[in-house]
């Protein structure tokens, strides 16, 4: 892939996106909703990628960051009564910000104890952070506890949603694809074989859970501002699975696959609704004739969640022999 | 006499009970070419390992260019100056062979972080510089040819090389390598022993060479170290070392010197 122009290519992203966002009040809310959770999949999952498919570290906690970042970037924005356009996208633009920050002190304090792990002990640490995490939000008053905590703004919008996508997808791709970056890859190949050629390999486990982190955070705070309304269940270790599935489906370490992969899980489940609730079908004559998809619709996820990765275990969408960077 | 490149100092691992290096005293000077031999578990790799930081000695002293390098993690070793191979060769498998060696340059970057963020003029520049010089090592071992292929694809004979690219990409000014030959036939070796000399002299450093196979280490180096048992028993040049009563014992065992003495006693 031609990185030459990465950066052009992000200010188009950037523009097309606020073109869309200021005809978005045509967008019905039901499918803008679904956008919004769209982006935030792919922020999830692109810097969920950088952590486990490019660097190799197997991180079950992904939520938890994400979670950090929502209930800060709510905790800001909540001091605010209602505000003109600039002000209330600013403050937004800043409490966003703050999530990532909070989130990514997060990751450096996972990233550090976690270092002297891999495979395994390493997923069952991070998952247990994310457990802490969820367990901590819940018993602390400030923010609602069990019973969760009201979001006053919706300021999430399409422009900050894609926008945001399309910037964690240009950091994460910026430095995978280039010298620095390239030792990301190297430490997920041969850890010791990357030290015996200098690399710093703490440095780089460390780098990878912090940024992911910081992406997970922002995502988190985009999450808070579209729902309106966050409780500490919705961060637990399934909606870490979830992104983890989003990473291992798009193929380990192929940013374009797991963007897919995050549209296509995000979407399949509302694609199965619709076919639950279609009146007719041509050429039936019951009504409601995909109607049992309603009540199997998850079992009927899962299935087609196995038969994809026994039909492609090296990723949906990845096709490459080897990878270049 | 100038200072030796690296020096070790009465050098003592142990592991548990058991001391696998003992009060080892070796120097290697600017351009040497030297070989570390010894049977099956004397202590040869043990003591690559203590050189390049991925044990740490439990007594005395290792120092590379005059300043101890003892308790520095392997990729600062490496960053200042000291590259190695491996003995089961240890590449990148899923990278390609341009990107296996283009990752060592990152050692030598002027930029950070940001520089790979922002992509600016003077990052593409730059880029495109180690692009350069990585082609120009790879076309010098004849590895431009599968420039493109995941090191994985690679035959045996060429990984091997290229895991001496990588090495020599770090910019050493002492390669060690760590039983190159293994599994390879005569004329393999043959053709390792001319790679060698002609990094030795194209690159003016220094090489260790830990091996096994006696008449190759006897070929190329200039000076030869034996290790038994983790002491070193014996140091000098191949004529001296082949004629070394310990050695040979060492190999072939005290009974090969005893027994002429006891038929010529018959």
């Amino acid at each position: 892939m031609n990185f030459r122009h990465a950066k052009t290519v992000l200010l188009g992203a950037l523009a097309a996106c606020l073109m869309v966002s200021l005809f978005a009040g045509r967008i019905n809310g039901y499918w803008l909703n679904n956008f919004y959770d769209i982006g935030i999949g792919m922020i999830m999952a692109v810097s969920l990628n950088l952590i486990n498919g490019y660097t190799g570290q197997f991180s079950l906690g992904h939520a938890g960051f994400m979670a950090v970042g929502a209930y800060t970037a709510a905790m800001i924005t909540n001091q605010f009564g209602p505000l003109n356009f600039f002000a209330a996208n600013g403050i937004f633009a800043g409490a966003l910000f703050a999530g990532g920050l909070a989130a990514a002190g997060a990751g450096l304090l996972v990233g550090i104890p976690t270092l002297r792990l891999r495979g395994d002990y390493l997923a069952i640490v991070t998952l247990g952070f994310g457990e802490i995490i969820r367990v901590i939000l819940q018993n602390m008053n400030a923010v609602g506890g069990a019973r969760g905590l009201s979001v006053m703004h919706g300021w999430t919008n399409f422009f900050w949603t894609f926008g945001l996508a399309a910037v964690t997808i240009y950091v994460v791709a910026s430095l995978v694809n280039s010298t620095y970056g390239r030792g990301f890859i190297a430490v997920q190949d041969d850890e010791v074989a990357a030290e015996a050629i200098g690399i710093n390999t703490t440095k780089y486990k460390v780098t990878a859970f912090v940024v992911g982190a910081f992406f997970a955070g922002i995502a988190g705070g985009l999450y808070a501002h579209s729902k309106q309304f966050l409780t500490p269940g919705g961060f637990g270790f399934l909606q870490s699975i979830t992104f983890v599935v989003m990473v291992i489906l798009g193929g380990m370490g192929n940013t374009i696959g797991v963007i897919l992969a995050a549209v296509l899980l995000t979407l399949l489940p509302e694609g199965l609704r619709l076919l639950a609730d279609l009146e007719h079908l041509p050429g039936l004559a019951a009504k409601h004739p995909l109607g049992w998809i309603g009540g199997t619709r998850m079992i009927i996820y899962s299935l087609l969640l196995i038969v994809l990765m026994l039909t492609r275990p090296q990723g949906l969408f990845s096709f490459k022999k080897g990878r270049s960077g | 006499m100038s200072a030796p490149l690296l020096q070790l100092e009465n050098v003592s691992i142990r592991f548990g009970g058991l001391t696998a290096v003992s009060d080892l005293d070796f120097q290697i000077g600017l351009g040497e070419l030297v070989g570390l031999i010894g049977p099956n578990g004397a202590g040869k790799t043990t003591a690559f390992n203590l050189i390049t930081g991925v044990y740490q000695p439990t007594g005395g002293n290792i120092l590379f260019d005059g300043k101890s390098i003892v308790g520095r993690r392997p990729y600062r070793i490496t960053a200042g100056g000291i590259a190695r191979t491996f003995q089961n060769i240890r590449l990148f498998p899923s990278l390609t062979v341009f990107d296996n060696v283009r990752a060592v340059f990152h050692l030598h970057l002027r930029g950070d972080v940001r520089h790979a963020l922002w992509r600016g003029q003077g990052y593409h520049a730059e880029e495109a510089a180690i692009a350069g010089r990585a082609l120009e090592l790879l076309e010098l071992f004849h590895l431009e040819h599968c420039r493109d292929e995941p090191a994985k694809s690679l035959p045996y004979g060429d990984q091997r090389r290229l895991e001496i690219v990588r090495a020599l990409a770090t910019q050493p000014k002492l390669l060690l390598l760590d039983e190159p030959a293994a599994g390879m036939n005569a004329t393999e070796k043959a053709e390792l022993a001319r790679l060698i000399r002609f990094i030795r002299d194209k690159f003016q450093i220094a090489i260790l060479l830990v091996e096994h196979d006696m008449p190759l280490v006897m070929q190329i180096c200039e000076r030869i170290a034996v290790l038994d048992y983790g002491i070193k028993i014996a140091e000098g040049t191949p004529p001296e070392i082949r004629g070394n009563a310990k050695v040979i014992a060492a190999y072939l065992g005290d009974d090969a010197m005893a027994a002429p003495r006891a038929s010529a006693a018959d």
